[in-house]
């Protein structure tokens, strides 16, 4: 009997078999060998679709320069002059967020397991940042979202190696309502035109529930959900100039966020009711004069010109290496990846004081980010709700002005908000908090 | 002998290689497999049709279906049995599927495809609507158990892989078994020539609505399995792109073999994963390269390798 | 009745688009008998090259002509449709006729996938904007509202394309011979009809008209990455709803879309993310192969 009409025999179910084997355990040893001294960390953000442009790339461009002048060390101003972390190297590995929820367990799993990385670092959908985090506990992996705003996670959950380092979504609705009501701005009437998916929704949810704290009289005119990338607002334009409210509130973001300026714009919208942005910062340069005076701008923490507008060495450092590096300069996205990596360094030079100078574990690295505090170019962050997993930061919320003389934007009026004054407090969940009436709210 | 080239014996075999493969993977991998596993359920539903002739770009409703029943179930009754799971799951996309099989049978090609394929935007606009649900966020699922068994950690990996293993080599069988059948010949001759069929005296609407709900179950099996290996249901499982992964599973392995739907399916998640990580920026592209030299290289599906082979012996 | 009167002006401007971007779908199919699924992507290519091109005529001194730019917009559509039309029938799809429609789908699909990645190498991730066309003619008041006049002039061109498409098939020589070739390819090839090139030259003009309704588009969007993808389903959803492969199919699809979405986004605002499969799956329950379904004789 020879070998071949013993495969025939065994027949294809069990070819198929052998195949997928052969195929599977090709891969066993795959990936690059590791350095001695670096900490190798997975990075997960948009490079494709419609959020690579305004979060994804961004985000990644600000994050390459950090981890590289953390490589070359002493560039970054105090107290993160140490090179790279702890002195050890750091190394990436880069992955496309785009393809849902599904794809990135299967690429977390990979990451941890295939590519033996250290720590990950990633997630702008509010989807991944809900499905991934079961998984890294599962691994035992440590695992810290970067920019995602869902107050989910951490508020139906509780997790061991998770860490949120920027503050969630609620924050930017609070302080919009709140400017309203310290800037004088009564609306009598608002509406709303909100993307159709959570974060749309709960964007919108929450600013009616703030406003129906801070301005119990004003009344909800109507509540437009466009599909996510539809790119044409002509009819929710006419809609809102239609029911004359006196504000209108958008979270609109990216490619979404552009088209409904211009189209808005050339229809006169804006001369009609006074429009509120709740992360809008990001499209400012590329939309540069095409952004009308007077918008009501938030960047989702202290971001982007807000940050440019009260400076320290640290902000300044970030501006200006952003700056000249990219010509462009940096928007929300760029300074919460890069308040995250900073909070990781932190984490791991104070996990490597404790376990006397050795490259941290998950455990340790845990340890040490639990209930951390550090300085970023977005001021200081604090991780004090979800039991120390989740950070709350300051936020500020402005109006935009053309400066036509320098030809570029200006943020006015900006209002500053303590993290204390804008987050919940720990073990209160945003939205019953916002209910309440914000109580132990602390605001300068 | 012949009794290793019966359907039973070779299943058997099958089994037992995936069980011996389950201690030798890395963890990766065999949760790799699990899903590629899970995906090729659904695949082979729309490969039963496909013998048919129809092609449905809407699997995702009861991959969709089947992965909610599991979410829900987890969270509002605390049932984390995966064989009580599964067979809920199987039920509800059952159920689903008796209402629109009859309804779909009457439709051919492009239009089937179509009408298929809105009714899982439906469901995905319905879910993305349902703030209650998780919205677009979509919610956790629990890990499963196993007849109160519950593992964690790599064990939870391994029951999982064993169980889809199972699962996969007994609905492999058994669709081996139906392909065989009269029914099954049946769907065969009304891809050649539908009016001939009915002249014969069978009823083309009836082979296909069978199909039908035989693909919807699987579809949610697929989708009961997947939720609970991923511990996370959202409503992009009744997105038109998964759908059109499964289809582009069932084309990339033909009607002609079963085992070539799962090795076609691991096949997809490989590439996908490892373009992914090495070429973050140009993933896309390569998916795209390798879709379309599978096409033209291999029209009639991975399953036409062995086919060609076992014919090259059978003439020499 | 005012509301009556808005709803009815945004469905149409709305419809109008839908119908530019969709009728080069049903046109290729009904001639190619494929679905091309990487229509979107043709969209996105032509919003892309009108962008860097009406980009390149107004830094080039456009300004003193600006109304030029709306020429520059159809010579960018042009060149798409001369440069990617043959080289992606010719190279590829050339090979699918007669078979499977299911295996065309994916083929486009594969080229809808390589084209994302291509567009980002060549245009890179960061928005265009070419809002110079849009702004240009100003707005005019319809009662109580204001509306940009571009989004009449879409309209306009949109009259325009259909009436062109309709007349050029139905009272050119070359549109009889497109129909016999739809008719009975083989029969038309034995009568000497060049099938490779009617084929060839419907593809161009399907192409033609994803890019034009790109060129159109550009300027009051963002062109980024990811327009594509909703593009195409609601070119779908229109095409599938009229009949495929019928021309006045699409235009009565797109108008009936448009409206409804219309009155959803001011009645239901709710609704509006499924309004359109709920349109597509009604007229499919009543009528199974859409509003203006093609005969067919069944083959014994």
């Amino acid at each position: 009997m020879d070998k071949k009409s013993l495969t025939r025999r065994l027949g294809r179910p069990v070819l198929g078999t052998v195949a997928a084997l052969a195929m599977t355990a090709g891969m066993l040893g795959t990936g690059p060998a590791k350095a001695a001294e670096s900490f190798k960390i997975g990075v997960v953000t948009f490079l494709s679709g419609g959020a690579a442009e305004s979060f994804g790339v961004p985000a990644w461009n600000g994050g390459k320069l950090l981890i590289e002048a953390l490589n070359r060390g002493g560039e970054v101003p105090a107290p993160y002059d140490k090179k790279g972390f702890g002195g050890m190297t750091i190394e990436y590995v880069l992955v496309d967020e785009a393809g849902g929820a599904t794809k990135q367990v299967q690429e977390f799993r990979n990451l941890v397991q295939r590519e033996k990385v250290d720590a990950v670092l990633g997630y702008v959908s509010s989807g991944d940042c809900l499905a991934v985090p079961p998984v890294a506990d599962e691994l035992k992996a440590f695992l810290i979202l970067y920019d995602c705003g869902t107050p989910r996670v951490f508020e139906e959950a509780s997790y061991t190696y998770v860490f949120r380092t920027a503050a969630h979504a609620a924050m930017d609705n609070i302080s919009l309502a709140r400017y309203m009501k310290s800037k004088g701005i009564e609306a009598k009437y608002f509406a709303g035109i909100n993307q159709d998916y959570a974060w749309g929704q709960d964007s919108w949810a929450d600013f009616v529930a703030s406003m129906s704290v801070i301005q119990p009289g004003a009344k909800v005119k109507t509540a437009l959900f466009p599909k996510i990338f539809a790119g044409q607002y002509g009819t929710e334009i006419s809609a809102l100039m239609r029911e004359k409210p006196d504000l209108v509130h958008s979270s609109l973001w990216g490619g979404d966020l552009q088209a409904f300026v211009l189209q808005a714009g050339a229809r006169g919208l804006f001369k009609r009711a006074q429009v509120a942005f709740s992360a809008g910062d990001h499209v400012i340069p590329q939309l540069g004069n095409k952004m009308p005076d007077g918008i009501i701008l938030g960047a989702r923490g202290v971001n982007g010109l807000a940050a440019k507008a009260r400076p320290n060495a640290l902000t300044t450092w970030f501006w200006d290496a952003y700056t000249k590096e990219y010509k462009v300069f940096p928007v929300q996205a760029p300074f919460r990846m890069v308040q995250g990596l900073l909070g990781l360094k932190t984490a791991v030079e104070k996990a490597m004081v404790a376990n006397g100078g050795k490259k941290p574990n998950a455990e340790e690295l845990a340890a040490a980010m639990k209930g951390l505090e550090w300085d970023a170019p977005s001021g200081r962050i604090q991780m004090t709700l979800g039991g120390g997993h989740q950070a709350i930061q300051p936020n500020a919320i402005g109006r935009t002005k053309w400066d036509t003389a320098k030809g570029e934007m200006t943020l006015i009026d900006v209002e500053y908000y303590a993290a204390e004054c804008v987050n919940p407090p720990d073990g209160t969940k945003a939205v019953d908090w916002i209910k309440a009436g914000f109580p132990g709210a602390k605001c300068k | 002998m012949t009794l290793l080239r019966s359907v039973p014996a070779a299943s058997a075999l099958a089994f037992a290689a995936l069980v011996l493969a389950g201690f030798v993977l890395p963890d990766w991998a065999m949760f790799l497999v699990t899903m590629a596993f899970a995906k090729g359920l659904v695949a082979l539903g729309i490969v039963g049709l496909m013998r048919g002739g129809l092609v449905s770009f809407g699997q995702g409703l009861y991959f969709c279906i089947g992965a909610y029943v599991s979410g829900l179930m987890a969270n509002w009754t605390g049932i984390t049995d995966i064989f009580l799971l599964s067979l809920l799951g199987v039920l509800a996309a059952g159920a689903i599927g008796t209402i629109f099989g009859p309804l779909l049978a009457n439709y051919r090609g492009i239009f089937f495809a179509m009408l298929s394929l809105s009714l899982s935007m439906i469901l995905y606009g319905a879910l993305s609507k349902m703030t209650t649900l998780g919205g677009t966020d979509g919610l956790n699922v629990a890990a499963p158990t196993f007849l109160g068994y519950a593992p964690e950690g790599r064990p939870l990996g391994l029951a999982l892989y064993l169980y889809t293993s199972a699962i996969v080599v007994l609905v492999g069988g058994l669709m081996r078994g139906l392909f065989n059948s009269q029914r099954g010949l049946i769907a065969l001759a009304i891809r050649d020539n539908e009016l001939r069929i009915e002249y014969l005296g069978a009823s083309v609407r009836t082979a296909m609505a069978i199909n039908y709900v035989i693909a919807a179950v699987l579809g949610g099996l697929g989708g009961v399995i997947s939720g609970l290996a991923i511990g996370h249901v959202d409503p992009e499982f009744s997105f038109w792109t998964t759908s059109g992964e499964f289809v582009f599973v069932a084309i990339l392995s033909g009607y002609l073999s079963i085992p070539a739907v799962f090795v076609g399916s691991i096949l997809l998640e490989v590439v996908r994963s490892f373009s992914n990580l090495y070429f973050p920026n140009t993933w896309q592209l390569a998916l795209g390269i390798f879709l379309l030299l599978v096409i033209v290289l291999l029209p009639r599906g991975l399953g036409s390798l062995t086919l060609r082979r076992r014919k090259a012996k059978e003439q020499a | 009745m005012e509301l009556f009167a808005v709803i009815l002006v945004d469905g149409l401007i709305y419809g109008a688009w839908l119908f530019i971007v969709s009728v080069g779908l049903t046109l290729v199919f009904g001639v190619l008998n494929i679905l091309n699924l990487a229509h979107g992507s043709l969209y996105a290519v032509g919003a892309y090259t009108t962008a860097s091109a009406v980009g390149a005529y107004f830094a080039f001194g456009g300004d003193g002509f600006p109304i030029g730019s709306y020429a520059v917009m159809i010579i960018a559509a042009v060149l798409v449709a001369i440069v990617i039309g043959p080289l992606l029938e010719r190279g590829l799809l050339r090979h699918f006729y007669g078979r499977d429609e299911v295996l065309a789908v994916l083929v486009t699909y594969g080229v809808f996938l390589i084209l994302e990645d291509v567009m980002k190498l060549i245009w890179g991730v960061d928005p265009y904007f070419v809002y110079q066309p849009y702004d240009l003619l100003g707005s005019v008041e319809v009662g109580p509202l204001y509306y940009v006049s571009y989004d009449f002039l879409v309209i306009a061109v949109a009259i325009i394309v259909g009436l062109l498409v309709w007349f050029v098939i139905n009272r050119t020589r070359q549109g009889k011979v497109v129909l016999a070739v739809i008719h009975d390819r083989e029969m038309s090839q034995a009568m000497g009809v060049n099938v490779d090139r009617v084929f060839m030259a419907a593809f161009a003009a399907g192409v033609f008209l994803a890019a034009l309704g790109g060129a159109l588009t550009a300027p009051m969007i963002s062109v980024s990455p990811g327009i594509s993808v909703n593009v195409i389903i609601l070119a779908f959803a229109v095409v599938i709803i009229g009949g495929l492969g019928s021309i006045e199919g699409a235009a009565i699809g797109a108008v009936v879309v448009g409206v409804a979405r219309a009155a959803s986004v001011h009645l239901l605002p709710e609704a509006e993310l499924f309004i359109i499969y709920l349109v597509m799956a009604a007229v499919l329950v009543f009528r199974p192969e859409g509003l203006f379904q093609k005969t067919q004789a069944r083959k014994i």
